[in-house]
């Protein structure tokens, strides 16, 4: 699905990964953790495509395309999707008018027949009901007052409209009581299917506790320094990251 | 402004003196007002940012009084239309059978001597209304009866039409007490080319009268459109008016508003848009000269390559006029680097327990909103397109009639390709 190379990154020359390497398949569901300013939000703007970054050195493969060399509009048509750390409040658009713009530049691009009025609001409900999105907040401006869980919980409700290949949430859960991660989580686990892949990025182990990561990767100093199944995430959350660090300086 | 014995104006030395039975007090006034009175440069304050003086080496013409259709131009849900081409009254074009009981809406020229037996607007030196009097083509009046109630708005559709055409038009109203009506006004054009619309409204509320004015301008670029609104309102009345600018070379609406009696709201939403080299100057005047009244005022613009905008808004609260809650909002979108916007609000208060503000926005599309946009898969032209929509749009809704607001959407989304659902 996505195969990261070497991947370096900076911002205003200052390298924030440094090397970076990442495969994932259809199918799977990878987790990265690491210490604040590891690199994890500056990956996921850089699969975004956000041009404030200069990437110096690797190569990113999406399904057999230079991602890299791809405009953002395209990485989301060719099924890429990024939950934002912090969605962008839009007063004027409705959320409605926003996503049914959005799917139908999508069909566009893939040489497919605008949706129709009917199929659209069908999906709107059948999806808004994944996530126990209240409909009203589907026709209301994009994330303009809402709270914080009910931004993320718009993000996986747009997640499950558009139906990515390869959907990566940064820090998601972040901010969330426990019952807005849980119907989070919930949504989440039934959009994975054998087709598509999961790329969770957080601080802490306790989405993972909802969305069971087939792999767990530790990003420290711009780079993956450690990968392991499901329980390294029990360890991170109870040890804390000091333990890497020094396995990283005996290395 | 400059006053010089006898000026003579030879960008206007081929209209005829006006055939509308004007009292000879305000004709004589006006004549006096024409003949001492330069057009005005960017040197006087109110035309600092609009330059008309170009309008002085032209040579304008009386326009015909017909076309021969005006379809495209009519709105469903409305009485009417009365139609006016290059100012003139056509009586072919219009449908005066569907105004309804308690409604008179005649044109000027049919009211013989006395069709306009006083105005309400002091001249003050006011080049183009001195014109519009002394050459007015004509225009209409409009009285609505007294406890008469009306859901529909009276059309009225004002062509301009020709080369170097003058069109010298009128609109006056009275809103009768307990009444509630409303007109949809629209400027519009036709194989026209570098014409000049100088319009003048005179509007009266009547106490405790409703009234709902939208006014769409859709004339074409190369034309010259002055607008001098004047309005009166009386005790408990409610007023609304809605410009929309959708086209249009060089646009000025002048809007003053005199609240005279207490109790009352007024509304002023304004819209516009504009692209190539176009310039719209929005001059408003809310003047509260009494108490407990309460006035709303919004104007939103999106400019694009060269145009430029104005808005110059003035909020008068006189010294008795206690209780007033004013507020005043001009937001600008550019989308370009060469467009220009000169926001002027301001507010002058003399009474002390108001409630009032004012503000005035000028930016640049969320870059942060557009990369969203285009990352769950929008173009970035579609990006930019929802949310220009989504900030005019906020000024659109606000039209009073859907017959008006279906037809600005329309002309919005063949223009530009917004969509305003």
């Amino acid at each position: 699905m996505i195969k990261i190379e070497n991947l370096h990154a900076s911002i205003e020359d200052k390298e924030i990964l440094k090397g970076l390497n990442l495969e994932v398949n259809a199918g799977e569901v990878h987790a990265i953790m690491g210490p604040n300013g590891a690199g994890k939000s500056t990956l996921a703007s850089v699969l975004a495509g956000r041009d404030n970054y200069e990437i110096t050195e690797g190569s990113i493969d999406f399904d057999g395309n230079d991602l890299l060399e791809m405009e953002v509009e395209d990485r989301a048509r060719e099924g890429l999707f990024l939950a934002f750390q912090y969605p962008v409040e839009i007063p004027g658009v409705s959320n409605i008018n926003f996503l049914r713009t959005a799917l139908n530049d999508i069909r566009e691009y893939r040489g497919e027949e605008a949706i129709s009025a009917k199929d659209f609001m069908a999906r709107v409900r059948e999806k808004s009901a994944l996530v126990e999105l209240d409909a009203k907040l589907a026709s209301r401006s994009v994330n303009e007052g809402f709270s914080g869980g009910e931004k993320k919980r718009n993000e996986i409700f747009q997640m499950a409209m558009l139906e990515p290949k390869l959907a990566i949430l940064d820090e998601t859960d972040s901010g969330l009581d426990i019952d807005a991660l849980r119907i989070v989580a919930n949504g989440v686990n039934k959009l994975k299917s054998p087709e598509n892949a999961i790329v969770i990025i957080t601080h802490y182990q306790r989405l993972l506790d909802h969305i069971v990561p087939d792999v767990v990767h530790v990003l420290y100093d711009g780079r993956i320094v450690k990968s392991g199944p499901k329980e390294l995430a029990l360890e991170l959350e109870e040890k804390g990251y000091d333990w890497i660090k020094e396995e990283l300086a005996q290395a | 402004m400059e006053t010089i014995n006898k000026t003579s104006h030879a960008f206007i030395s081929d209209l005829n003196p006006t055939e509308i039975g004007i009292h000879p007090s305000v004709l004589e006034a006006a004549n006096e007002t024409l003949s001492s009175t330069q057009i005005p440069t960017t040197r006087v304050e109110a035309w600092k940012y609009t330059r008309v003086a170009q309008l002085g080496k032209r040579k304008f013409q009386k326009g015909s009084d017909s076309v021969d259709s005006i379809d495209g131009f009519r709105l469903e849900n409305t009485q009417g239309p009365l139609v006016f081409v290059n100012g003139q009254f056509s009586e072919a074009l219009s449908d005066t059978s569907s105004i309804a009981k308690g409604i008179t809406a005649q044109p000027l020229s049919s009211l013989g001597s006395n069709a306009l037996p006083t105005s309400i607007v002091p001249l003050h030196h006011e080049l183009f209304h001195a014109i519009n009097t002394v050459h007015l083509n004509d225009g209409v009046r409009i009285t609505i009866d007294k406890n008469s109630q009306h859901k529909q708005p009276v059309h009225i559709i004002h062509v301009v039409s020709g080369e170097d055409v003058m069109a010298n038009f009128k609109t006056v109203l009275h809103c009768g007490a307990f009444s509630e009506a409303g007109m949809v006004q629209s400027f519009v054009s036709l194989n026209d080319s570098n014409g000049f619309v100088n319009a003048t409204h005179e509007i009266f509320v009547e106490e405790n009268a409703h009234f709902n004015l939208d006014k769409i301008q859709n004339e074409s670029p190369g034309n010259t459109h002055i607008g001098t609104d004047q309005v009166v309102q009386d005790a408990n009345s409610v007023f609304t008016i809605n410009t929309i600018t959708l086209n249009g070379g060089l646009v000025r609406n002048n809007l003053s508003i005199e609240v005279k009696g207490q109790n009352c709201e007024t509304n002023l939403n304004g819209a516009y848009v504009l692209d190539g080299k176009q310039h719209v100057d929005n001059h408003t005047t809310v003047d509260h000269k009494v108490a407990n009244c309460v006035s709303n005022e919004l104007y939103k613009g999106v400019i694009d390559d060269h145009a430029t905008a104005v808005f110059n808004g003035k909020v008068f609260v006189r010294q008795n006029a206690q209780k007033i809650n004013a507020f005043q909002s001009n937001g600008n979108v550019l989308l370009s680097d060469s467009g220009s916007v000169n926001s002027k609000p301001e507010l002058e208060i003399y009474a002390d327990d108001v409630r009032c503000s004012h503000g005035s926005t000028t930016g640049q599309l969320d870059e942060d909103a557009i990369f969203y946009l285009r990352a769950r898969g929008l173009s970035e032209k579609s990006a930019r397109r929802l949310l220009v929509s989504a900030f005019i749009g906020e000024v659109i809704e606000k039209i009073s009639y859907p017959a008006s607001k279906e037809y600005v959407f329309s002309v919005l989304c063949d223009r530009f390709g917004w969509n305003f659902d």
